[in-house]
């Protein structure tokens, strides 16, 4: 029997700081055994647990893709005791991970769908790793058109800054980057909040368009309304929630949204499955 | 089904004869109250049928337990590398549980022995245990367990079902894994032919010394939005105090906490009991709380109770009537009357 608390010994290879106030850090890490990373095939929406033994454990959503292999990513804002412990921590340290947990973004629902993605701030982390997967050469094919609606309070809290260049070079996706405010006069993209920019960029409804939205819960109150707008229908907005969590795997008890565990039967839910559940998140 | 008879002069020296095989464990004394623990060498459970003040979850799911460890020490080649601690499998022979709390432990099995995950410390220690129940034949005034799919004589989580009759224990053996405790005890004498119809007898007397029940039929039907959002929680719960104690006592919660401790360079990773009562369960490091008010708190109890464990697992409420939280709630809040009203009230109360 597998005992599933018990986390996989990883070494932190590179750790980079990911935004200007240094709040966000990258950590790239590596199995120690090999097996351990074939055990750990995950989809991109899933998380684990980041463990540090005599601090303990921090849900993180996995910002590496599937389609990367020998490493995992996450990128972690530094906010409580786990986090801020390991925001100290530096390369070569060996740690845990648990995982990968929970559900994923409905890819075999997608195949063969247009896809928007609406993302603010340092929620962006399993955006990054699903636009790494549906870009990767073998899958680029299985999906329709891609748009990206993605913001920051300034240029300096945009994750992933190399990438969103690349990406928005590409002629087989949309990039639709904005910040709050900006001064700086080489500022060549959008500014102003997400739910605007997603009025104006985001692909028309149909059936066969479905948004991935995933941000601070601002953004999201003021989105939802937008998509409505737009016309998309509630079982098209997929959403990814937050809970405090411990076990990971549903049976502490602590993350329950009515009916449904965020970390086993999400995190990852439409909004017409929200709907029906209260609002505890 | 074999049915055996005990007389109480042999009962001990039975206990002591299967101890060489299984570490005994009951009810016995714990602080001012009567507890459920292992029993030492000199020790045998408490058989006169009071209630144990917390439930006998304890034995598969004790209040603390380290689930691993490591070193913590530079240059230590585990150092940072959690290992499970051993899970103790040896037999143990669980004497004295009440019907309706064997039926409590069976219901954790629903959330810790699942498709996707098995939690191997519960398991471990449930398949571990051999469940020798006593029958209640005197259910107190807070006993309401037959309306919750179990009873005083419910033998549906037992191996064996003891039932008190004056010098002797009527014993109903239900399991192989019951008969060979009874054979490494060495009850082996047959009750004679009439016993089956003397257990039937005392067996609906107690269930008809129940006086209350509770129904929750309608919950079932009603969506989670309309008990959630119903009118009656400020005023049916007004009076709790979020201390827990309902939590503690319950047979059935089963929720936890994990934390890492460390002692002389050794971390170690504990399992807590943890409390929906409690506003630090569900707070966000951000400081977002969707709990925030004492009311969500305890709204999030009975829901879980009586309406989301329904709707997910099908098998009745996550209740067993055993009325503990009744007994020891210190603001006077009854589940019965929360659960009538959940099941009688429309959205707007």
């Amino acid at each position: 029997m597998q005992n599933p608390y018990l986390p996989y010994p990883v070494r932190i290879d590179a750790i980079d700081v990911a935004t200007e106030d240094k709040s966000l850090k990258t950590f790239r890490f590596s199995f120690l055994d090999s097996e351990d990373e074939k055990k750990f095939n995950y989809k991109s929406g899933q998380f684990a647990e980041l463990s540090i033994p005599g601090v303990g454990e921090i849900p993180i959503g996995i910002a590496s893709s599937p389609t990367e292999k020998g490493f995992l990513t996450f990128t972690v804002f530094k906010t409580g005791k786990v986090t801020s412990y390991l925001h100290e921590m530096k390369s070569g340290d060996i740690m845990g991970i648990r995982g990968p947990l929970g559900n994923w973004y409905p890819w075999e629902t997608l195949a063969g769908k247009n896809v928007l993605i609406v993302g603010g701030g340092f929620a962006f982390t399993t955006l990054r790793s699903s636009i790494k997967m549906m870009l990767a050469p073998e899958n680029r094919s299985k999906f329709g058109t891609i748009d990206v609606v993605y913001g920051a309070r300034s240029p300096g809290m945009l994750l992933y800054k190399e990438e969103l260049t690349a990406w928005e070079k590409r002629d087989d996706i949309n990039m639709h980057i904005t910040v709050d405010a900006t001064e700086d006069s080489t500022w060549a993209y959008h500014t102003g909040f997400v739910p605007a920019l997603t009025e104006t960029a985001a692909p028309a409804a149909s059936d066969d368009t479905y948004a991935i939205v995933c941000g601070p819960p601002v953004m999201i109150k003021f989105t939802l309304p937008v998509l409505e707008k737009l016309g998309y229908r509630h079982d098209r907005i997929i959403m990814s929630l937050e809970n405090r969590m411990k076990c990971g795997i549903g049976m502490c008890g602590r993350c329950n949204i009515g009916t449904e565990l965020v970390c086993k039967d999400g995190p990852v839910f439409t909004l017409a499955d929200i709907n029906l559940t209260p609002s505890e998140f | 089904m074999t049915i055996l008879t005990i007389d109480k002069k042999c009962w001990e020296e039975g206990l002591d004869r299967a101890r060489s095989a299984y570490t005994l464990v009951g009810p016995a004394p714990e602080a001012e109250a009567l507890g459920f623990r292992e029993l030492c060498a000199t020790e045998y459970p408490v058989m006169d049928g009071s209630q144990t003040r917390l439930s006998p979850k304890s034995v598969v799911f004790p209040p603390s337990q380290v689930m691993m460890s490591c070193p913590l020490k530079e240059g230590d080649a585990k150092q940072n590398i959690y290992e499970s601690v051993e899970i103790g499998t040896s037999p143990r022979a669980v004497v004295g549980i009440r019907p309706n709390d064997a039926k409590a432990i069976a219901l954790l099995q629903l959330n810790f022995d699942t498709d996707e995950y098995k939690d191997p410390y519960v398991m471990a220690a449930f398949e571990a245990c051999t469940f020798i129940g006593l029958a209640v034949s005197t259910p107190s005034a807070t006993d309401f367990s037959t309306s919750c799919g179990t009873g005083p004589f419910d033998e549906s989580a037992l191996d064996i079902l003891l039932i008190d009759d004056n010098d002797r224990y009527l014993t109903t053996v239900i399991t192989d894994k019951g008969a060979a405790w009874a054979a490494a005890a060495g009850f082996c004498t047959e009750a004679e032919d009439g016993a089956e119809g003397l257990i039937q007898a005392k067996k609906e007397a107690a269930e008809s010394a129940i006086t209350t029940t509770i129904a929750f039929n309608r919950i079932k039907e009603k969506t989670v939005l309309d008990l959630y959002n119903a009118d009656h929680w400020e005023k049916t719960t007004f009076a709790c105090l979020n201390c827990g104690a309902c939590t503690y006592a319950c047979p059935t919660c089963w929720c936890f906490d994990i934390q890492d401790e460390v002692h002389d360079g050794t971390s170690y990773r504990i399992r807590h009991w943890d409390s929906c009562m409690s506003s630090l369960f569900t707070l966000h490091g951000s400081g977002h709380n969707p709990r925030e008010t004492s009311t969500q708190r305890i709204r999030q109890r009975f829901m879980h109770k009586l309406k989301y464990f329904q709707d997910k697992y099908d098998h009745g409420i996550m209740c067993v009537g055993c009325g503990r939280c009744i007994e020891q709630c210190p603001a006077g809040i009854d589940i019965r009357n929360i659960c009538d009203t959940m099941n009688r009230e429309g959205i707007r109360g």
